[in-house]
């Protein structure tokens, strides 16, 4: 059954409920497959080995769960809304009572743990809200009759919905900008911001901060660069070589670090400056693996696949971040005559990334405004139009790649300091198209659009690290979801960069 | 003020320009027609250095640009409105002006701005307006606008009334008049619209398969019977299709 030949849900027509048990038995038989690999077997670290431990009672909760969910959607598109409201609505009053009580102590909540259908408290969450959307989904269609079900069955459910959302969101971030900000600069100090949520939050930055700096690059420049990650590499083993061979701080080395990555980025922009597309991204691609071979196997300055260990963390004004200084210095709290305190770190470490970004966030602002800047836009605009108006292509995508590529290697020189150690495998493919899906996502060229799409994309799985193997499903489904609903991303939107106020008031 | 002399243009192997001579003298208006695929565009974006000649020479004021690169030759003084506008659809109007200014003295700008809108005025109420929302005839302004912020001394259109509504053609081809007479920059006019292209032109050169065929005044090409025969009688039933064009 296509939805071709659905008939309008207004007026049933006749439903084949072989053909959908069929599709829903189909449905079960993939998820059966799917999560015996997933999550029936559990390897475990158990002392002196790995085991296996089985848990067939998730497997055949997920597959329950998928045939009765297509079963519904089947029913839904077939314009029977009511059996499915009904169930779905029963579900969610036993799941969610259940899921509550499961969440508090005592033995209440062991007796509703083992009444879920899944071990893991956040993969129940993830079933209740599949299945509160089915119930408001078939809802809607059971009350409204044909428009809601009309769009259900586009498969686009809620898309003005979302521009207003997203419209509403703009004209909100102008002022809510302020309020954001304020709120990053007080984060560490909020009741709930512990040391993990901290350390989650000193992550979203740092993807925040790549956001901003790959955003130069493919939202304003317009090139497709998905080997972001190798400037990022560079900015990171500059400062940590810096530091260990050299014994150099964090600060002295920080602007090395980002002119370092950024002649690599001049480098690769040399031979790359005549593709376009689908041939720039591949060979960005490929530049990418090629930094992280060379520091995989230029074992003499890199070491390797061993990584660089020991590498010094960063000082408040020379002021380390230690517990007892070594005799005849001061260290931070003994400076200013605090009770030590190993959180202070983190909180520092949050504010040196976090200026750092909002640095990266004023300079893509001004920047924007000055002719090179516009120069980038115009490229991306029509590259045959910007230089038969004089715009020189070469210089203009070089600064591009350059500057792109200085943000990371500032926020490498970062991660490199605050991790102590980094290797190869931190500098992976996957990490460039994280960043890239952060900044399509947020809606390219949009500041608060990166915003917005790292917390969704690094905040959000980081939170929900209990959904264990189910977060890259969750990342990629965020990443489907976002592409169905804002396919030109979440704020689309390109302000303009000047403005007329009266008359005479033109500004260059 | 430009002379081209033998030059010849390549797509791959494909030969589009077949030793071509222009002369083009300060302060004129030249047209170029011809049939579509002749040539003519190919002729206009050699100019421009995008694609380069193959052989021959393009001198502009006593200096050979054939083997400049685009962004330079746009530095000495030559704007091309393109084939199909090529404004840039996401920037405002405004925006578009001022990449227009790129290559122009900083101090002029204002002044420029000013002198665009009196030329074009729907453009100062279009200003804060995407270039992407702007109707055909009014993208088409923005892009004469646009080229006209270099203050150039050479203006290379190509087919500025294609597409564009019968009364607004007209209104065209008397601002190119004025842009000419008034703000002495020397116009290399490509046209399809024969009719309209010779009555303005001082001059005109006819191209057919990436040579020229033909050159006179405007008005000896207009009373020419192989002319007459070839472009304007099948420009005249082309006004039908261009009654269909959007405003
Ligand atoms: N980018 C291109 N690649 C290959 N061939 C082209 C290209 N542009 C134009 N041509 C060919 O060159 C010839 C001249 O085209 P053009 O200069 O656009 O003609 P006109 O502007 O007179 O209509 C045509 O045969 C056309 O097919
Ligand atoms: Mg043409």
């Amino acid at each position: 059954m296509t939805d071709a030949t659905a008939p309008p849900p207004s007026a049933p027509g006749p439903f084949h409920v072989r053909g959908a048990l069929k599709e829903a038995g189909l449905a079960a038989f993939v998820m059966l497959g799917l999560s015996l690999a997933l999550i029936g077997a559990r390897i475990d670290d158990v002392s002196g080995g790995l085991a296996v431990r089985w848990r067939p009672f998730d497997v055949l909760a997920a597959v329950v769960v998928a045939f009765l969910g297509r079963l519904g959607l089947a029913f839904l598109r077939a314009g029977r809304p009511a059996p499915v409201a009904l169930a779905s609505g029963l579900s969610c009053a036993a799941l969610a009572p259940l899921l509550a009580v499961s969440a508090t102590g005592g033995g209440a909540a062991d007796w509703a743990r083992t009444a879920l259908p899944f071990s893991g408290f956040a993969v129940n969450v993830l079933v209740l809200v599949v299945v509160v959307v089915l119930a408001l989904r078939a809802g809607l269609a059971w009350r409204f009759g044909a428009r809601a079900g009309a769009r259900a069955r586009a498969g686009a459910p809620g898309a003005e919905t979302m521009d207003r959302l997203a419209s509403v969101a703009r004209r909100a971030a102008v002022h809510a900008v302020p309020v954001l900000l304020l709120a990053a600069v007080l984060f560490p100090f909020l009741p709930f911001a512990d040391r993990r949520i901290l350390d989650i939050a000193i992550l979203v930055v740092t993807y925040v901060m790549l956001g901003w700096g790959l955003n130069i690059v493919v939202g304003l420049a317009g090139l497709l660069d998905l080997g972001y990650v190798a400037f990022y590499a560079v900015g990171a083993y500059a400062y940590a070589l810096l530091a260990t061979e050299m014994g150099l701080g964090f600060w002295l080395c920080l602007p090395f670090a980002g002119v370092m990555a950024a002649l690599a980025g001049v480098l690769l922009g040399f031979p790359v400056l005549r593709l376009r597309g689908d041939y720039l991204a591949i060979v960005t691609l490929g530049f990418g693996e090629m930094i992280r071979i060379v520091l995989l196997n230029w074992y003499e300055v890199t070491n390797g696949p061993d990584g660089i260990s020991g590498i010094p963390k960063p000082t408040f004004f020379g002021l380390p971040f230690v517990r007892s200084p070594p005799e005849g210095t001061e260290s931070f709290h003994t400076f200013f005559g605090l009770a030590y305190a190993p959180i202070d770190r983190i909180v520092f470490l949050y504010y040196v990334i976090l200026a750092m970004a909002l640095i990266t966030n004023q300079f893509t602002l001004r920047i924007r405004k000055l002719p090179v800047g516009r120069a980038w836009e115009a490229l991306r605009e029509d590259e045959t139009a910007s230089r038969s108006l004089g715009i020189n292509p070469r210089n203009t995508k070089l600064t591009a790649f350059g500057i792109g590529a200085m943000f990371a290697g500032f926020a490498g020189s970062f991660f490199a300091t605050r991790q102590g150690f980094i290797s190869p495998e931190s500098f992976v493919f996957i990490e460039s198209a994280v960043i890239l899906a952060i900044v399509v996502l947020g809606g390219m060229g949009s500041q608060v659009g990166v915003v917005l799409a790292a917390v969704l994309l690094i905040g959000l799985p980081e939170i929900f690290r209990d959904l264990q193997e189910f977060r890259m499903l969750a990342f990629g489904a965020t990443m489907v979801l976002i592409m169905t609903w804002r396919p030109r991303g979440l704020l689309a939107h390109r302000e303009p960069t000047i403005r007329l106020s009266g008359k005479g008031a033109v500004r260059r | 003020m430009l002379e081209a002399t033998g030059v010849e243009t390549f797509y791959g192997n494909i030969q589009a320009l077949r030793g071509v001579d222009v002369s083009i003298r300060r302060g004129e208006i030249v047209a170029l027609i011809g049939a579509n695929g002749a040539g003519k565009s190919t002729l206009l974006m050699t100019i421009c250095g995008n694609p380069r000649a193959a052989s021959g020479r393009i001198v502009f004021e006593s200096r050979d640009i054939a083997s400049l690169p685009t962004h330079e030759i746009a530095r000495l003084g030559i704007a091309q409105v393109p084939e199909g506008r090529r404004i840039f659809p996401r920037m405002t109007v405004l925006e578009n002006l001022q990449m227009g200014a790129t290559v122009a003295e900083e101090a002029c700008y204002e002044e420029d701005v000013e002198r665009v809108f009196e030329l074009f005025p729907v453009l100062r109420e279009r200003q804060r307006q995407r270039g992407g929302t702007l109707s055909g005839g009014e993208q088409q302004m923005l892009a004469i606008a646009r080229a006209l912020m270099s203050r150039p001394r050479l203006l290379l259109l190509d087919e500025p009334s294609l597409g564009l509504a019968p009364r607004l053609v007209a209104r065209i081809f008397e601002t190119i008049g004025e842009i000419n007479e008034r703000q002495d920059v020397t116009i290399f006019l490509v046209e399809q619209n024969a009719h309209h292209a010779l009555r303005l032109a001082h001059r005109a050169y006819v191209m057919a398969n990436g040579a020229i065929l033909l050159t006179g005044t405007g008005r000896e090409l207009l009373d020419n019977d192989e002319v007459r025969a070839a472009y304007l009688e099948g420009g005249a039933g082309k006004t039908d299709v261009e009654r269909g064009g959007d405003v």
